[in-house]
């Protein structure tokens, strides 16, 4: 059986690999799988431990993790389509209307 | 001590008339407002003659214990009313003479837009001045001494987009709160050591005291707080200032008002607390001393006035001083009688003197007048019987009650009666002075029409004229009345009637009644009687002859007096020196200390700064808004890091 620190340091891995991607990349459909990414490695987490505690409640929270990132994958898609219909770039640093 | 449950409607009346008035009167027809402004002070004064048609003296004083009002521990004020036969005198003057100006009122304020404003302070007033009167208690007393000080502001500013006005409004206003001072301490000397304000509870505390004649302790305190209290409403030196300045009110309320009652409070007030005073000689001899000075002090600037009302205010200051000269010789039904008559004649003589101003359109000084008894007849003939009242020819009222309070003074020491016996002289002067500037020679004015309406209400009268006129009927009604009263009001004086009357509340029952002159005192009673008469009518033939006869005198000689008359056509430059006394100093502690110091300094610099401090870090702050969407998220990553790192800290510890 695998120890529950691999799984525990793979979520880490992708949870960074998601933060780093965030803070880096330009494109907003990149920065967005970088979110996913992050939300799937506290996903792995969350299972993880409930394999390790036998405890269901960690996957029924993973269930709802998968609902509303589908929501927000939704809301934020069309967002971007509308940002893209209006300025016509995916890049965020050029979408930087909103300041003081 | 009788119950009498229905004392407190009286004052109650006149407050319901200047409610509706002055929530109703803006929309209502002038006619409403007069109907309902006579009615409810008429009413009162109905309820006052009632009282008096019912009052034995066996079951006096009347009281009456209307609501509770302060409870704490043993110490209580309740809302309480007290009728004897000092506040009965009191309610059937301010009552009667109040009815009478309202009245006058109607007319005189006719063409006046606030007209309903006009007549709910008067309304307001009564009802004040009714409580003050009616009062058990200090504290009651109290309510109706501020309450009266609020109506004589409002009425005194009445006209208050004159500068002049708000201005004497405030110096009113402002001078009595010196004078309140005293009275407020007063008071809380009388809660610690008598633990209580009722006037019966008092004064019993007070009868069991030794009298303080050798030195001075409690009652002499309270004594003299009480006098500073009387000295600001009563417009006494040093705090008579604010008198004068009063008539730039409209001419009723100078009647009512600054002649005939609120002034008269303090004099009241005096005679109410006869028995702290009775055991405070060192204070009653102040209290006289003080009467005295004003008399003489008031008389001397009354001289050479030449504003009709202004020569009438600084009169009123010295009548006041003679009432309070006869409470300070110990002879207070003597200063109440003077009180009494005083409201007839001087009453009289103020609105006799709006009918003047009235009559020749606004015009006040008495140089632009002249000639008047030709136009106006009777309101010549009333003033004048006002004038010979004032002055003390018998038999009209002012002789009975000042000869009464001179024969008094004369009894305590001579020097009372010297000074009383000359201001006498100078009040008999300044008197005719006045009537024969306004009433005898020529015409001296510009034609009315010119000028019309009131300098106050610029608004013309309906009626057009060329010439001074007399005034209507509704106005001239209470002239008339006042002068009777003024003819006649003196011999309730005869046979030391009044004196009895009154001997209860002063306990001097016995003495009164015991009195029996002997030969020598008659002899010197009449000797003083013929004096102040034949003083009287010197200052009348000294009035005719330089008014009259030599009108050109008066200039010469106030030419060769130079700096004397200087000094008392500028009223003795007092109020210039409370400017540089007082007032000054204030106004420029208060601008570099409390305001540019304090204010502006303290309070204004710590709102400001915090205001810039705020300003300059969101200044720097907002930076952080770039718009850029990866230095927020940066932001959120940091943030993030930090509150897991202190996690993780306080985890490891």
């Amino acid at each position: 059986m695998v120890p529950l620190s691999y799984y525990l340091m793979l979520s880490g891995i992708l949870f960074v690999c998601g933060v780093l991607g965030f803070l880096i990349k330009r494109n907003i459909i990149t920065i967005f799988m970088s979110i996913e990414l992050m939300l799937n490695g506290v996903n792995l987490s969350f299972v993880a431990f409930a394999a390790h505690w036998h405890a269901l409640s960690g996957q029924v929270f993973v269930f709802f993790v998968m609902v509303v990132a589908a929501a927000e994958a939704a809301v934020g898609l069309a967002i971007v389509i509308a940002v893209y219909r209006t300025r016509e770039t995916l890049n965020v640093d050029q979408v930087n209307l909103l300041k003081l | 001590m009788t119950q009498n449950p229905y004392l407190w409607i009286v004052p109650i009346l006149p407050l319901a008339g200047a409610a509706i008035n002055g929530f109703f009167g803006r929309r209502s027809s002038r006619r409403a407002i007069t109907s309902v402004a006579l009615f409810f002070c008429g009413a009162s004064f109905a309820m006052a003659l009632f009282f008096a048609a019912g009052f034995s003296s066996a079951q006096a004083p009347y009281y009456y214990d209307f609501a509770h009002w302060l409870r704490s521990g043993s110490f209580q004020v309740d809302f309480s009313f007290y009728l004897d036969q000092l506040s009965l005198v009191m309610l059937l003057v301010v009552t009667g003479v109040g009815f009478l100006i309202h009245i006058y009122s109607v007319g005189y304020m006719a063409d006046d837009d606030g007209y309903y404003r006009f007549m709910a302070y008067l309304n307001l007033f009564m009802f004040f001045m009714l409580t003050l009167v009616l009062a058990k208690n200090y504290l009651v007393m109290f309510i109706g001494w501020e309450g009266v000080g609020l109506a004589s502001y409002l009425l005194i500013g009445y006209w208050f987009t004159k500068d002049s006005a708000a201005a004497a409004g405030k110096k009113a206003f402002i001078v009595n709160r010196i004078g309140d001072f005293g009275f407020l301490i007063a008071l809380f000397l009388m809660i610690t050591h008598f633990h209580s304000l009722d006037f019966t509870k008092v004064f019993e505390q007070v009868a069991m005291r030794p009298p303080e004649t050798a030195g001075v302790g409690l009652l002499t305190a309270i004594g003299l707080l009480l006098m500073v209290g009387a000295a600001g409403k009563s417009a006494q030196l040093p705090l008579y200032v604010w008198l004068p300045d009063a008539m730039e009110g409209p001419t009723p309320v100078s009647a009512l008002i600054h002649a005939a009652t609120m002034v008269t409070a303090g004099v009241y007030m005096v005679a109410r607390s006869h028995a702290i005073f009775d055991r405070a000689p060192t204070a009653l001899t102040v209290v006289a001393i003080i009467g005295t000075l004003t008399a003489l002090f008031a008389a001397t600037i009354g001289i050479a006035q030449t504003d009709i009302k202004k020569v009438l205010a600084y009169s009123t200051v010295s009548q006041l001083g003679y009432m309070f000269m006869a409470c300070g010789v110990g002879a207070f039904s003597a200063g109440i009688f003077h009180l009494m008559t005083h409201a007839f004649f001087k009453g009289l003589l103020f609105l006799a003197a709006g009918s003047v101003i009235h009559g020749v359109g606004g015009e006040q000084d008495m140089r632009k007048m002249g000639g008047l008894r030709v136009y106006m007849p009777w309101t010549f003939m009333t003033m004048g019987i006002a004038t010979l009242a004032i002055s003390g020819i018998p038999p009209f009222a002012g002789f009975w009650s000042k000869d009464e309070i001179l024969w008094k003074a004369a009894n305590a020491s001579w020097v009372y009666w010297v000074i009383g016996v000359t201001t006498a002289f100078i009040t008999s002067f300044y008197m005719f002075r006045l009537m024969y500037m306004t009433f005898g020679g020529e015409y001296r004015g510009a034609p009315v029409e010119a000028a019309h309406g009131h300098d106050d209400h610029a608004s013309g009268h309906g009626h057009g004229h060329g010439d001074p006129h007399e005034s209507p009927w509704v106005m001239l009604g209470p002239l008339v009345v006042l002068a009777f009263l003024s003819v006649v009001g003196g011999f309730v004086g005869l046979g030391n009637h009044f004196e009895h009357f009154l001997a209860p509340v002063f306990q001097q029952g016995a003495e009164v009644a015991q009195e029996v002159p002997s030969a020598g005192e008659k002899i010197t009673e009449y000797l003083l009687m013929g004096i102040s008469i034949s003083v009287a009518g010197l200052g009348w033939l000294l009035a005719y002859l330089l008014y009259s006869r030599r009108p050109q005198l008066p200039a010469r000689i106030a030419a060769s007096l130079g700096g004397l008359y200087q000094a008392v056509v500028h009223k003795y430059y007092i109020d210039e020196l409370y400017n540089v006394l007082f007032v000054k100093p204030l106004i420029d502690g208060s601008t570099t200390i409390l305001w540019h110091g304090i204010d502006q300094g303290g309070i204004d610099a710590a709102v400001n700064d915090s205001a810039t401090a705020a300003r300059h870090v969101s200044d720097n702050l907002r930076h952080m808004q770039s718009g850029n969407l990866r230095s927020y998220a940066g932001w959120v990553a940091a943030g993030a890091a930090v509150v897991i790192a202190y996690m993780v800290w306080m985890g490891v510890r």
